[in-house]
């Protein structure tokens, strides 16, 4: 942008010059407005439903009966749930996905890397409803038969299916931030007497470590989100969270009731929906801070 | 770069040929179409909406057919003098009904436009109240306090049953409403108590909101007390649980069930087995009426008078049996 506008041409002050530049203004500036937009949106609908219900008793109330004849509206299973269900997914894909990566990065054959690697991106397009249907059919009942519960529609079924859903981006971004590690670097350390592991861990991932943290923050943000395949097998009753209990997400709260919801019971929702977009924004300011300091 | 998309052709060629492979030895080709059919109803409302509007498509070529066979007389019914808009307002229960019921009237009244806004029940009688709306619908009876002046008539058009469903493996085919509250109300947990096998109890239930657990919650007087195990939001996804499931129980609307019989149990309630007979005498016990609401102190216009003789005329009565709902008159 700065060279081609500082370069004046002779023609610059040409109408369809003019015209052109403010357009491609316009539509460069698309994506803050939408960002401001659903923000505001947000706010404005969400904040109504938290004061009637009461801040406190919106967050950390841990009932949520929203059509009964006493609604309770707390949301902090949902909060709760959503924070384990994103911290077990990522207890699972952080390391396979990472041990997966270097394989593909450091050790794969090219014919064998080429075949793993369009399997990761044919895992990435699945749309979500295809894992949860997977997750309904094979997932929850083995859950099911393997603790002997009657219903295996549980957190633990949801956090299998959101870790596998966030392993294609936590291996592709890895990969691509280990094959960027200079060779320099491992040539060194192998001529220096270092085993090949010693100086896959100790001097690839170390150097590959801003890329790595990227990629958990991409997985961190897909699995908060994840709204179709968590509700389909994680049982969607709002109680307080258990590994072996049926549990309700952030997400799937707003996704669920949303359909016939009316009054207050809607307007909380919205306010769901602006906890969920606060929780993400928090999440992802503290992640990507963090890998910026690690930087410096 | 043409190894790499040689590779990746490969790769999906592998892929779903083994995911065909796992679909045909995991179970037969009907439950596995069923669970499809399940998925595609939970991927989104547009493809409920779709599928209900198929189901509407069919009635009208069906009605089509039969006004074909019959004669010239119904042809000569196609009414284009009449003109304007009818709003209706209210339950998401009878959509398929009153979406059938609307495409078959549009064929006799071209120039009239219904409209369908599915609120729910509460929201329907408020409308029909306040005038809003022409017919509020609602998948209950008026309550007293909301009809204290006497203001609102309530049609009765059809009867909706809702069945009980359980596993095929399950031995259960006869639960009582006592007992069946009590299953929803974290009172019975196992099998063995009710007469069935001993296993716990995976019980399944709509999301709040929902027209047919409003229903069922309050014909068997477990409002707001059900402890769930899962708490589904499409019949789809219900039916596919508990086919999914041996230990788990759910309820779902007759119609949907009818369907599914390879699928699910529906069990009988009192010793009355769910049908289009035992509901319309009033036997099986969990069912509930459709009304149109409507508001004596606003006359209809033309038009949604014509719509509200359409909807209980008893020739169209087969109208509202295909979309799954016994038709009240015959």
């Amino acid at each position: 942008m700065s060279t081609l506008s500082a370069a004046k041409t002779k023609k610059a002050n040409s109408p369809v010059e003019l015209f052109m530049h403010g357009l491609l203004t316009v539509f460069g500036l698309t994506s803050i407005a939408f960002v401001i937009f659903i923000t505001a949106f947000l706010v404005v609908s969400g904040i109504p439903a938290i004061g009637k219900i009461g801040f406190t008793n919106f967050l950390f109330g841990t009932v949520w009966k929203s059509t009964a004849a006493d609604p309770k509206f707390g949301i902090l299973p949902f909060i709760l749930t959503s924070i384990y269900g994103m911290a077990g997914a990522l207890l699972i894909a952080i390391p396979v996905g990472l041990l997966c990566a270097i394989y593909l990065s450091k050790m794969a054959g090219h014919v064998l890397a080429e075949v793993i690697r369009s399997a990761v991106e044919l895992l990435a397009g699945i749309p979500s409803v295809v894992y949860g249907l997977v997750g309904m059919i094979i997932i929850v009942p083995w859950v099911a038969k393997s603790f002997g519960l009657a219903s295996g529609a549980t957190l633990l079924a949801a956090i299998i299916v959101l870790s596998i859903m966030v392993l294609p981006s936590i291996i592709s971004m890895s990969e691509t931030a280990l094959n960027a590690v200079p060779k320099e670097y491992e040539e060194a350390s192998l001529a220096l007497g270092a085993t090949w592991t010693e100086t896959v861990f100790k001097v690839s991932v170390p150097a590959a470590k801003s890329g790595i943290a990227a990629a958990i923050v991409q997985g961190v943000g897909r699995a908060i989100g994840e709204a179709m395949a968590v509700m389909m097998v994680s049982g969607n009753v709002a109680n307080m969270p258990g590994l072996l209990k049926s549990v309700r997400f952030l997400t799937t709260a707003v996704a669920s009731e949303m359909s016939y919801a009316s009054g207050l019971q809607r307007q909380a929702l919205y306010s769901i929906a602006l906890v969920l977009f606060i929780f993400i924004m928090v999440i992802m300011f503290v992640l990507n801070s963090a890998i910026k300091k690690k930087k410096d | 770069m043409k190894t790499r998309r040689v590779m990746a052709l490969l790769t999906a060629a592998v892929m779903s040929a083994a995911m065909l492979a796992g679909c045909g030895s995991s179970s037969d080709t009907a439950s596995g179409t069923a669970s499809t059919t399940a998925a595609a109803d939970a991927a989104s409302t547009t493809a409920d909406t779709a599928a209900s509007t198929a189901d509407a498509a069919d009635t009208t070529a069906d009605a089509a057919a039969t006004t074909a066979d019959t004669t010239a007389d119904a042809a000569a019914s196609v009414n284009t003098d009449l003109t304007g808009t009818v709003s209706t307002n209210g339950s998401t229960s009878m959509e398929d009904v009153i979406q059938s019921l609307i495409e078959a009237f549009n064929e006799e009244y071209p120039n009239v436009t219904v409209n369908y806004n599915p609120t729910g029940s509460g929201s329907g009688i408020t409308a029909a109240t306040e005038g809003s709306c022409d017919i509020g619908l609602a998948s209950r009876d008026l309550k007293d306090d909301e009809n204290a002046d006497g203001s609102l008539t309530q049609t009765t058009i059809a009867l909706d049953g809702i069945a009980i469903i359980v596993n095929n493996a399950n031995p259960v085919t006869d639960l009582t409403i006592d007992q069946i509250a009590s299953i929803y109300t974290d009172g019975t947990n196992n099998w063995k108590d009710v007469g069935g096998d001993d296993g716990d109890i995976a019980v399944i239930g709509r999301e709040a909101g929902s027209g047919t657990r409003d229903g069922f919650e309050t014909i068997t007087g477990t409002k707001d007390a059900c402890v769930l195990d899962q708490e589904l939001t499409s019949t789809g996804n219900v039916i596919s649980a508990v086919q999914n499931n041996p230990q788990a129980i759910g309820y779902a609307s007759l119609a949907a069930v009818a369907e599914n019989t390879d699928a699910v149990k529906a069990v009988s309630v009192e010793g009355v087995a769910p049908s289009e007979d035992t509901i319309a005498d009033g036997t099986y016990k969990i069912q509930r009426d459709f009304n149109l609401i409507t508001n004596n102190t606003k006359p209809l216009s033309d038009a949604a008078q014509a719509f509200f003789d359409f909807c209980t005329d008893p020739a169209n009565a087969d109208i509202i049996s295909n979309a799954g709902a016994v038709p009240v008159n015959k």
